[in-house]
């Protein structure tokens, strides 16, 4: 494209990359709506598998490689198995279940209609004409990536690792089982263990027959 | 590529996880849906760093840590949804009601004993705790 149809594109003449931009944001769209809509707790994590992995491929379109693949290695890889193991263990109904939204749904979808359309209206009215140029040097190569990474913002890196130890810890005292003396560490962990599976199935087999 | 396509489909994205928070009932599915709004968040800032050619590529590392910082998130939202179910023997959110403030007749919030055992609804719990 030369420069005087970059200067004002059309709408009506789409590049290549924006069909192809507009094709998997439509399916991107469509599984997160299917994440927040489908009754199925199972399918909703497979559907945001599908969502998550749509804008990876959004990413690529606009140059951002290494923040494509970490997408791809961080939530497909990890943040969705997180979640599958958190349906797994809060015994979460397999199948259909009819208690999966709440009852102030339709007060939800006038919130998001509400706040979809005035921000579709704010958004379009401002960035109507503008364009990016997406030739020239890639924008988001690990090299441009992690150049800037290691040199303008190591701080708030060393930081986050602060912060990502400090979550690591927090998820493993919250999770530990024994909350008595710490004398005796070592052997509740495995005494506790039946006891505590003992009382919980019961609450979940009367959740199944409602 | 026109900078709208992806404001639109951020915003949309964005709007589709307020209504998951919103709508839904199970924690997990909540913290699904804020894992959608935070990627909207994450495609405005690429998006915006490539439009812009930000020589400091201020919007890709604001995207790393954004994506760091849910994942630390997800994992402690997760233990906190483990720990609640443990007590609490459910994982939906319109029960969890200690914390609110009291209308009509009183519920004896306790942490164990009467909460552990879950009821049908909200009301039932209630007509178990009057009686």
């Amino acid at each position: 494209m030369n420069l005087s149809a970059a200067a004002h594109p059309g709408f009506l003449s789409p590049t290549g990359v924006e069909i192809t931009f507009v094709l998997i944001g439509l399916a991107t769209l469509g599984a997160a709506l299917l994440t927040v809509t489908t009754r199925q707790l199972v399918h909703a994590a497979l559907w945001l598998v599908v969502a998550l992995g749509g804008l990876a491929v959004e990413y690529l379109l606009l140059t951002a490689e290494f923040i494509a693949w970490v997408q791809v290695l961080i939530y497909v890889g990890s943040v969705v198995v997180l979640l599958l193991f958190g349906l797994m263990l809060t015994k979460a109904p397999i199948g259909r279940s009819a208690d999966a939204d709440s009852e102030n749904r339709l007060v939800a979808l006038g919130v998001a209609a509400a706040a979809a359309a005035a921000l579709v209206w704010v958004v379009v009215d401002a960035f109507r004409t503008t364009w990016i140029n997406l030739h020239g040097a890639v924008q988001g190569s690990s090299r441009a990536t992690g150049e800037s990474l290691f040199r303008h913002w190591v701080l708030p890196f060393e930081a986050l690792s602060v912060l990502l130890l400090a979550a690591l810890v927090g998820a493993i005292v919250l999770s530990r089982r024994d909350t008595g003396s710490p004398a005796d560490t070592a052997t509740p962990a495995d005494t506790a263990t039946p006891a505590d599976t003992a009382d919980v199935p019961a609450p979940a087999a009367g959740k199944e027959h409602t | 590529m026109h900078l709208a396509y992806p404001a639109v489909l951020a915003v949309l994205l964005f709007c589709v996880g307020l209504y998951g928070v919103l709508a839904r009932r199970n924690a997990i599915l909540v913290l699904m849906s804020v894992e959608l709004m935070l990627n909207a968040v994450n495609l405005n800032l690429v998006a915006f760093d490539v439009w812009l050619r930000d020589t400091l590529h201020a919007g890709q590392a604001l995207t790393l840590f954004t994506i760091t910082i849910a994942a630390a998130e997800i994992g402690l939202g997760l233990a906190i949804v483990l720990l609640v179910f443990r007590h609490r023997g459910s994982s939906d959110i319109d029960r969890l009601t200690g914390l609110a403030e009291p209308h009509g007749p009183e519920v004896p919030h306790g942490p164990d004993a009467t909460d552990a055992r879950p009821a049908p609804a909200a009301d039932d719990e209630k007509a178990e705790a009057t009686a």
